[in-house]
């Protein structure tokens, strides 16, 4: 495997704001994300050569990339949407990456942003099937038979699942642009409504209008411009694929994959990591994923947020902004924009000290894609 | 006699194509009935035109016994569609036959026990209304 260390970089950020967006388009949350990143890094609209997005998940619309080029007025050389749920998030970098060392690109902006709190969710909608007819409907269903499973086989319980969302809420009480920010307790956890057992409400992430972005270049690109350098040390992908239900061994996730191919692409390991943004849209998968990057045994995920250990100041901080459980449902762009962030001192009240390695986990589906990306603070 | 709660889930059942008719005429008839090959006996469903095993592509319906045992499941109360308004809440599991294939479905009648993984069920199926069926289990 080639080595892709302190080579590329993200040099600019940049999100609209979370939660409910009334008369902002699809379009305009990927535009306002883009042209925050460009500003971000100092460049200008007609620098930027490539633009690459995730597809949003409201509606799928065709020819999505050109259609945010045309509206930002570029006219790119590369082009294009991938379709990898919340792992093309990192899966686009990784692309980016290739056409910038082909010389085909020199500064690609990546984005995504979508409106289903406000505007149509008719991807949502599934009007028949066998799943239908059983009462199957919606992401919380399908993860609560993962959560499940994984209560049976390793005896996780739910003050374990309550521990995340309570952890990831502490800190977007930090975020003043998190879609919630009121602090919970186990009380509020165990006191939410259930949506599908073993899944109450606290549980799940919200449906969040949102846009987030960022620009990836060469580090002699970076360096020209005035921002801390943000390296991309690792990228790795590891899709399983199958539908959820048919998978041999439900309970865990592509991120033993990914993950070993991105430590491998940085010459790191989960020991050298100061803090995570994991993909947390239940609270089960953070646990599942700490697991397969081998934080802890499989199936000790459960006990690794106890005491606070996760917490900024903690061990290992994790989803310091909020995640996709406090800071948006927006599905990961937005844990991109805060590892960033995080690697930049930018994080104000919530900055992780001393932050030089950061890990950023993205899956998507019913833990269908996965892909997880190591970054560090240039020196 | 069509069971009068489960009678509005007929509008969400699949529809009728070439490659499900046998599976939708199965459940009518009241036989489960899935897909094997010819060639290496794998049972598979939904229904396809190629084995997903072996390069085959020589399949048969079968009527199947449809045993199985609970690999997952959960308790829905969110109201998510009206067809389900009067049972809330209601499971859903993961059932894998021993046939092979896994399924999604309602375990009925449970009557005092609750549903687990790892409970033996059997298929019991259902005519929501005179041209649709559906496939559910129950305790074995």
């Amino acid at each position: 495997m080639k080595q892709l260390r302190q080579r590329y970089c993200i040099v600019g950020v940049g999100n609209t704001p979370y939660g409910k967006n009334p008369g902002v388009s699809q379009l305009a949350h990927n535009v306002l994300a883009i042209r925050g990143a460009i500003e971000d890094a100092g460049l200008t609209t007609d620098q930027i050569d490539g633009v690459l997005t995730k597809a949003p998940t409201s509606t799928f619309p065709m020819l999505w990339a050109p259609r945010v080029a045309e509206a930002l007025r570029i006219v790119p050389k590369v082009v294009g949407t991938l379709d990898q749920a919340g792992a093309s998030n990192i899966g686009l970098i990784q692309y980016a990456v290739s056409a910038i060392e082909l010389g085909q690109a020199d500064y690609v902006a990546i984005a995504y942003g979508d409106n289903p709190a406000t505007g149509t969710r008719s991807s949502y909608a599934s009007p028949r099937g066998d799943s239908v007819v059983a009462g199957l409907f919606g992401a919380p269903s399908s993860y609560a038979m993962v959560a499940r499973r994984h209560m049976h086989e390793y005896g996780t319980t739910p003050e374990q699942l309550g521990n995340v969302a309570i952890a990831h809420r502490y800190h977007a009480s930090m975020n003043s642009n998190a879609h919630f920010q009121e602090p919970i307790t186990q009380e509020d956890y165990e006191h939410s409504r259930w949506v599908a057992e073993p899944f109450h409400l606290l549980d799940c992430c919200p449906v969040s209008d949102g846009g987030a972005a960022y620009i990836i270049a060469s580090e002699e690109r970076a360096k020209e411009l005035g921002k801390p350098l943000v390296y991309i040390e690792g990228i790795g992908q590891g899709h399983p694929s199958w539908d959820f239900y048919r998978r041999p061994d439900l309970p865990t996730s592509g991120a033993k994959v990914s993950g070993e191919m991105a430590f491998k692409a940085a010459g790191l390991g989960p020991k050298d990591i100061d803090f995570c943004e994991i993909y947390d849209c239940f609270t089960i998968v953070p646990l599942i994923t700490l697991e397969d990057y081998g934080f802890v045994n499989k199936g000790e995920g459960g006990s690794f947020y106890e005491d606070q250990r996760t917490h900024v100041g903690g061990e290992l901080p994790i989803n310091t902004s909020g995640g996709l459980l406090s800071e948006t449902g927006m599905p990961g762009t937005q844990l991109v924009v805060e590892a960033v962030r995080q690697l930049r001192g930018e994080g104000g009240q919530r900055q992780v000290k001393d932050a030089e390695v950061g890990l950023v986990s993205q899956q998507g589906g019913i833990m269908t894609t996965h892909a997880t990306m190591v970054l560090t603070k240039g020196a | 006699m069509p069971d009068e709660t489960l009678a509005p889930l007929a509008t969400l059942a699949p529809a009728s194509t070439d490659l499900s008719a046998p599976h939708l005429d199965g459940l009518l008839a009241g036989e489960l009935r899935l897909q094997q090959c010819t060639q290496c006996d794998t049972y598979q469903y939904p229904g396809e035109s190629f084995c997903y095993h072996c390069p085959s592509t020589d399949l048969a319906w079968e009527a199947a016994e449809g045993n199985g045992t609970v690999y997952s499941f959960i308790i829905v109360h969110q109201r998510y569609h009206p067809a389900f308004g009067d049972r809330l809440p209601y499971n859903v599991a993961i059932v894998e036959l021993d046939e092979g294939p896994r399924m999604i479905a309602n375990v009925l009648d449970l009557g005092d026990n609750a549903v687990e993984i790892g409970m033996r069920v059997r298929p019991r199926i259902e005519q929501l209304d005179d041209e649709t069926a559906a496939l559910f289990f129950e305790p074995a």
